[in-house]
């Protein structure tokens, strides 16, 4: 059981400024993201694409704010738990205990949801047949690629990581890539080395078609594609894997009690605090009258929430206002020398 | 203004007027039109205001983005007439277009 001032949830932006300004009035805080990496939508969806309105910044690429954001946190040991969703929220008293699908447990007074728009995860095969072999021998992501040494492995997908393990388990598989059109988004060099296997006959490549259902008793054996003329092929498969990237799914969030309109969490604009104490919800996900989904309302919501936090995770201590710029405290805490 | 008319993947039709200028997605939001996600706002950076085009319409339209495509292969079940209708510009010549919504965006 980790013991913290308050649990951040996202570690996209918001998330990361509400970390400091958290540190920055004394407090503790771990972070929760369901992603393998730090950053968020700014590093999942588009690292490399510029953003003009973040204030006294003129341009930078989501991996450039992610990157400033964290040596921003630099002076500050935190503690992010990566790749773990989390799953439950129970009351205890003045207190929330917290759950993660890894199984670590939290008690905090105070929960700060970041979510933006939910967590990723992959986007699935839409045939309903799929879901029995999930996780099992249909896959959305590779662990161990040694279960595919010497099995038929079909991969659908037309981006990098489809393509990458299409070349990579074709010295060991027998492989089949299927996509939905003939052109592809994987890297240029990937899509001349796949077309190259292709000819020389070591990779199956169907282009324009899709997975139309699966077949096989207690694993998958069989896979029927349908291309754009509506005509199908069946195909042994030992397995069958998805590439389709990632998609924001709200989760859990939606089972915590909160007031939510559509997929956002409704908030006061004093504290952030949704209708449960303690719970305050900032960035893309929150929804107040007036909200703008923009980085810079997330910094906004997060100061404000992280000092209400104060409230509840130091009850007999009185809050008091500092400016970093004088502040003798503060310097303290950042590891700078005061003048 | 244009009129657009959403079909839900039930057959359920909303017709409105959207303002020129907008896109067929920001018309679906600002009337709460179900069906219509967009996660992102526009940014083309997840596909989840995607909608099928019929063949009358497809070519009547605004021509797909650069990198249009590469995110409708992240979409729920794409099709050839797939759009993201975040991409698709309202204008008087689209005065009457309608779009078909998938099953679900995500």
């Amino acid at each position: 059981m980790i013991k913290t001032d308050a649990l951040i949830v996202g570690a996209g932006p918001t998330g990361l400024f509400t970390a400091h300004q958290l540190k920055l009035i004394g407090l503790d805080c771990e972070i929760v993201d369901n992603l393998d990496k730090i950053g968020g939508q700014c590093i999942e969806l588009y690292p490399d694409k510029p953003i003009y309105d973040i204030p006294a910044i003129p341009e930078c690429t989501g991996e450039e704010l992610t990157e400033n954001l964290l040596n921003q946190l630099k002076p500050f040991n935190i503690k992010f738990h990566l790749s773990e969703r989390v799953d439950e929220l129970k009351q205890d008293k003045n207190k929330w205990r917290v759950k993660t699908n890894k199984g670590t447990e939290f008690e905090t007074p105070n929960v700060i949801i970041a979510g933006g728009v939910g967590s990723f995860e992959p986007r699935k095969f839409s045939p309903i047949e799929c879901e029995k072999f999930e996780n099992k021998t249909i896959l959305y992501s590779i662990k161990d690629k040694k279960i595919f040494y010497g099995k038929t492995v079909s991969i659908f997908g037309g981006g990098d990581s489809a393509l990458d393990w299409a070349l990579e388990l074709s010295e060991k598989s027998k492989v089949n890539l299927i996509h939905r059109r003939d052109e592809f988004r994987a890297a240029q060099a990937t899509v001349d080395k796949v077309k190259e296997l292709s000819n020389a006959g070591k990779i199956n490549l169907i282009v324009n078609s899709q997975l139309k259902t699966v077949n096989g008793n207690g694993k998958l054996e069989e896979i029927e594609v349908e291309n754009d003329n509506k005509e199908t092929k069946k195909l042994k498969s030992d397995y069958a894997l998805g590439f389709f990237g990632l998609i924001m799914q709200l989760g859990p969030i939606a089972n915590w009690g909160l007031n939510l309109d559509k997929k956002t969490i409704e908030v006061d604009t004093e504290k952030f605090e949704t209708n449960q104490k303690g719970i305050y919800a900032v960035g893309d996900i929150c929804n107040y009258p007036g909200k703008l989904k923009l980085i810079l309302s997330g910094f906004h919501e997060g100061a404000l929430a992280a000092r209400a936090c104060f409230k509840l995770a130091r009850p007999n201590e009185k809050y008091k206002f500092e400016f970093t710029t004088s502040s003798k405290t503060i310097k303290n805490r950042l590891g700078v020398k005061s003048d | 203004m244009a009129k657009i008319t959403y079909i839900e993947n039930n057959g359920k039709s909303h017709t409105v007027e959207v303002v020129e200028g907008l896109t067929v997605m920001e018309g679906a939001v600002q009337n709460n039109i179900p069906g219509i996600d967009a996660d992102c706002g526009g940014g083309m950076a997840c596909a989840t205001c995607h909608v099928y085009v019929k063949d009358e319409w497809f070519d009547k339209i605004n021509k797909k983005s650069e990198g249009e495509d590469d995110m409708i292969d992240q979409a729920y079940e794409p099709k050839k007439n797939s759009r993201l209708s975040c991409q698709i510009q309202v204008s008087p010549e689209v005065d009457g277009l309608e779009v078909h919504l998938p099953v679900k965006q995500v």
